[in-house]
């Protein structure tokens, strides 16, 4: 936790309400979301008990497997949730748009966005996808033709929250302690109805109070995937129990009014969670849209239409483990696009550079002196380099030689030339290079003014090209040497433990 | 019992013969100071002089062009390439090799048998014919992915590395590729030799840097399983000061104990503070312009003229974190001591200094987090002296510890890493408490 996100939560604790820690909202929200809320059984790995999933907030979905124990229902369960979602993904392959950049291609012109609670509903995603991506429709267990490829889709949503560009899964609670800091600690901010309590508290009641009532379970029952304990002993148990002899002792009306009653349980468990979780997703819509999301979002909508594609043309699934190469290329990826995002945030948002200033990588401050005609002679050509020289009481860690960015004008350079220290200000000499036009004098307003507030950072938001690793069928023989083609067989769903 | 330069030349001789015979390769452990780069050299001519193109890759440019100038000094002769970034400002030291070509392209240095360069640079070489010889320095530094992308360069491989220090690093939180063979967030070595489990690791026997008094601690705590012992003996490196301190306080006593013991542990009382705790900052800009002010000379039974002292290449000081560096170097800027060196645990690995001291990575924190706890960092910081080391903590570290066993998650199939953080820690500190100054 920075110290800038300490005080932010001091003052929380402090005035009982939750504190701004961004001015703008640094994720996509789609105005048609998929909430999915998801529960699972205490004591069995991953087993779905219920989800309650749906775009429309009047008419959400429940969907209740009544014996969780049998895997049959199981994976009817998985049939029914794949009905909601593959009809929710397949509305978003209609509309295209240009790409744009250099390959013209077509891409959708918008992509799908689920929302869950919290980084559980995450995680219970992707071992659900995990869990049905490999079955098939035919030969032992099969399961519905719908439900390999719901596992897909789950599986594509979770692998894309590992990237922190990437909107296409949220978790509300992730979401929305990015933006507010509250007045507890960060595991406490992962109870959504708490979280909401201190950001959105009832009129007339602080975000401390809001949040302290919030933690009654029978007032708002945990949000996912586990279920409340005293709820699971006291009415859950019960009911399957019923559910289970009414079935065993013929069915008919009896195994209806046991499973209505299920169903009418778990409903008040989950009920709660989807009001919370759309008040969540006004909250976020309410701050203004950072301005790199955009482009971040085009980059969700290209992955989208690839994984579409690829389903469509009948590639295989992810593969249950990544190979030496792909797991390489992966965090290879991840590194860049997290320092990219890190940067682009800091320049959408000055709270978000504060923290940058703070610890010396950034400053801002007024230009004190400019000479904006400056050519640089000395060299073969002729050449533009302005200078200005910036005021400023930040602290001032960029040494003579170091290259910043300004988020005013990122496609411009500023090379550092002297630093120098007087009655507690520093004086930052700058040569500028590019962003400005093409001939010997700039272009108007490419050059900083005398008296114009600026902010250098000693990182950009400048594309870097991703490193080439070798073919995966060319994997060298320190990495264990190519890895086997990949056959699909019935043996794929089996799990080492299973 | 064998002299300690004759323990290192059998060693030496054991792996340069190994190579003739490798079928892949061999790796070769070495601890803090025992002659890494000299044997990469050693081994570099050995190759050459049979005939066998050699490509060197090496983590920094700064390590690469120390080891083109000691292979362009030890083969005069030898036609040696250079393979340098566009970025690279050529390093007077491997310039002024009349036989060290110099170039951004592998295809001008075709005729150079052996041909060094960085790991990142030799990662962006395509379609070359595989050289039939590499080695690879640092490689315990070197991270798994990268020597995925170099590594269909080359048949047979040399990896040299200390395997006590920092873990490769990455700024990417997951357990996505946890107990994978190939994950790409291991080191280079722990993954070759996972899927090479037959190929034979050598130790280097012998530190010539660490003195009498620190070899057998770190060795113990850091190196269970394959001691080392220093080159010289008890006594043998010795620091004096050249002027009496007036009246006695616990900076002098603390410099005394160092200098008789080769350690000391400067103690701050017990407080928890922020990262950059301005007390324990003081203190070490304090510990360090003492040593100047009292103008420490370093004897050496293998330096024939006694240490001069010079406060920039032979007293450090080291942390953990960028920023407590920054104000501590910003103290001594303001004291009229530009010249000590000052950086992160990071950025000291691979470097020596006569006397270091060093800001506890546990001083003062509440709890004892993975980064804090790690075993590297604490190895790294405290074998950078050939004489005397000197650690600064606030009081209550072994308390800390003790509230804070380590609690990691653990994964299938992912090798147990020895030692522990914990258990390194402890032991030092164990060690450390027999030569505890409580500051005044």
């Amino acid at each position: 936790m920075s110290t800038l996100t300490s005080l932010a939560r001091a003052m929380a604790a402090a005035s009982g309400t939750a504190q701004p820690a961004c001015t703008v909202r640094h994720v996509h929200l789609s105005p048609r979301p998929l909430v999915f809320i998801p529960l699972a059984l205490a004591g069995e790995a991953n087993a779905p008990l219920a989800a309650l999933v749906g775009d429309d907030p009047g008419a959400p979905n429940l969907l209740v497997v009544p014996e969780p124990r049998d895997r049959d229902l199981r994976f009817a369960f998985a049939a029914d949730l794949a009905a909601v979602v593959l009809r929710y993904t397949a509305s978003y392959c209609a509309d295209q748009e240009p790409t744009g950049g250099r390959d013209p291609g077509l891409r959708y012109a918008d992509a799908p966005q689920l929302l869950v609670p919290n980084p559980g509903g995450i995680a219970f995603t992707r071992l659900l996808g995990r869990s049905t991506r490999f079955r098939r429709a035919e030969g032992p267990y099969a399961v519905a033709e719908s439900v390999p490829v719901l596992g897909r889709w789950l599986t594509f949503f979770a692998d894309r929250t590992e990237s922190p560009a990437s909107s296409l899964m949220l978790a509300a609670t992730d979401a929305l302690s990015a933006h507010w800091a509250t007045g507890q600690s960060p595991a406490e901010d992962r109870n959504l109805a708490v979280l909401l309590g201190w950001i959105d508290p009832p009129p007339g009641m602080s975000g401390a109070q809001a949040a302290a009532l919030a933690e009654d379970p029978l007032r708002s029952p945990p949000t996912g995937p586990a279920t409340d304990p005293t709820f699971d002993n006291e009415v859950l148990d019960q009911r399957i129990l019923a559910v289970r002899t009414a079935r065993l002792t013929g069915g008919g009306r009896a195994y209806q009014r046991a499973e209505a009653a299920l169903t009418d349980a778990l409903a008040t468990q989950l009920t709660p969670t989807w009001t919370l979780m759309w008040r969540a997703a006004e909250l976020l819509r309410g701050l203004p849209e950072a301005a790199h999301v955009r482009r971040r979002w085009d980059a969700d909508k290209d992955a989208f239409t690839w994984h579409a594609g690829h389903i469509r043309e009948g590639g295989p699934p992810q593969p249950r483990r990544d190979g030496a190469v792909s797991a390489a290329g992966r965090l290879a990826n991840t590194e860049r696009v997290q320092e990219m995002v890190a940067a682009q945030r800091a320049f959408d948002d000055p709270l978000v550079m504060a923290e940058y200033r703070m610890t010396g990588e950034a400053f801002a401050g007024r230009v004190a002196a400019a000479e904006p005609d400056r050519v640089d002679a000395t060299g073969r050509r002729r050449v533009l380099r302005p200078r200005v020289t910036v005021e400023t009481g930040d602290a001032v860690l960029a040494e003579p030689g170091a290259t910043l960015t300004s988020p005013a004008r990122p496609s411009q350079k500023a090379r550092v030339i002297a630093v120098t220290e007087a009655n507690g200000r520093t004086r930052v000499l700058l040569e500028l290079q590019g962003g400005m036009g093409r001939a010997l004098t700039p272009e108007p307003g490419s050059v900083p003014a005398i008296g114009e507030p600026v902010c250098y950072a000693a990182f950009g938001d400048g594309y870097q090209p991703p490193p080439a690793f070798p073919a995966s069928e060319d994997t060298p023989w320190t990495h264990g040497g190519p890895p086997p083609r990949y056959v699909p067989a019935d043996e794929d769903a089996r799990e080492d433990w299973s | 019992m064998t002299s300690a330069a004759e323990l290192a030349e059998q060693a030496t001789a054991t792996i340069l013969g190994g190579l003739a015979g490798a079928r892949r390769g061999l790796v070769v452990d070495s601890p803090p100071g025992a002659g890494k780069s000299t044997l990469v050299v050693r081994a570099a001519a050995r190759l050459t002089d049979a005939g066998e193109p050699v490509m060197v890759v090496a983590q920094t440019n700064e390590q690469v062009d120390d080891l083109t100038d000691r292979l362009a000094a030890e083969r005069p002769r030898l036609a040696i390439g250079r393979l340098a970034g566009i970025e690279y400002t050529p390093a007077q030291r491997v310039v002024r090799h009349q036989h060290v070509t110099l170039s951004t392209r592998l295809a001008d240095l075709a005729g150079c048998p052996v041909v060094l360069s960085t790991a990142h640079k030799w990662a962006t070489v395509r379609g070359a014919p595989a050289w039939p010889w590499a080695i690879v320095d640092e490689a315990y530094q070197m991270r798994s992915d990268l020597l995925l992308r170099v590594a269909g360069l080359f048949d047979r491989a040399l990896f040299v590395g200390d395997p006590g220090q920092l873990d490769p690093f990455s700024a990417v939180q997951t357990e996505r590729w946890a107990g994978l063979s190939w994950d790409p967030m291991q080191s280079a070595v722990a993954v070759l030799l996972r899927h090479n489990p037959d190929m034979p690791v050598y130790t280097l026997p012998v530190s010539w840097r660490l003195p009498a008094s620190a070899a057998p601690v770190v060795s113990e705590a850091f190196y269970p399983f394959t001691g080392f012992r220093s080159a010289t003996g008890p006594g043998e490196r010795r620091v004096a000061f050249s002027t009496s301190p007036f009246g006695r306080n616990a900076l002098d006593v603390t410099l005394e104990t160092a200098a008789s013991s080769g350690w000391a542990l400067y103690e701050l009382p017990a407080r928890h503070t922020v990262r950059t705790d301005g007390e324990a900052v003081a203190a070490c800009a304090a510990l360090a312009a003492r040593i100047v002010q009292r103008g420490a000379v370093t004897h050496s039974p293998e330096r024939a003229v006694a240490g001069v002292p010079d406060a920039g290449t032979r007293i450090a000081v080291g942390t953990a974190h960028r920023d407590q560096a920054q104000a501590i170097r910003a103290v001594l800027r303001a004291g009229g001591l530009p010249g000590v060196t000052v950086d992160t645990a990071n950025r000291l690995q691979g470097r020596e200094f006569d006397i270091v001291v060093v800001l506890h990575p546990l001083s003062g924190r509440r709890d004892a987090t993975a980064f804090h706890l790690e075993a590297g960092r604490l190895c790294v910081l405290t074998t950078r002296h050939r004489h005397a080391c000197i650690v600064v903590a606030r009081a209550g570290v072994p308390e800390l510890l003790d509230a804070h066993p380590s609690t990691e998650p653990v994964h299938l199939n992912v090798p147990v890493k020895f030692p522990d953080g914990w258990a390194a820690n402890q032991s030092l500190l164990a060690h450390l408490s027999q030569y505890k100054v409580r500051a005044a």
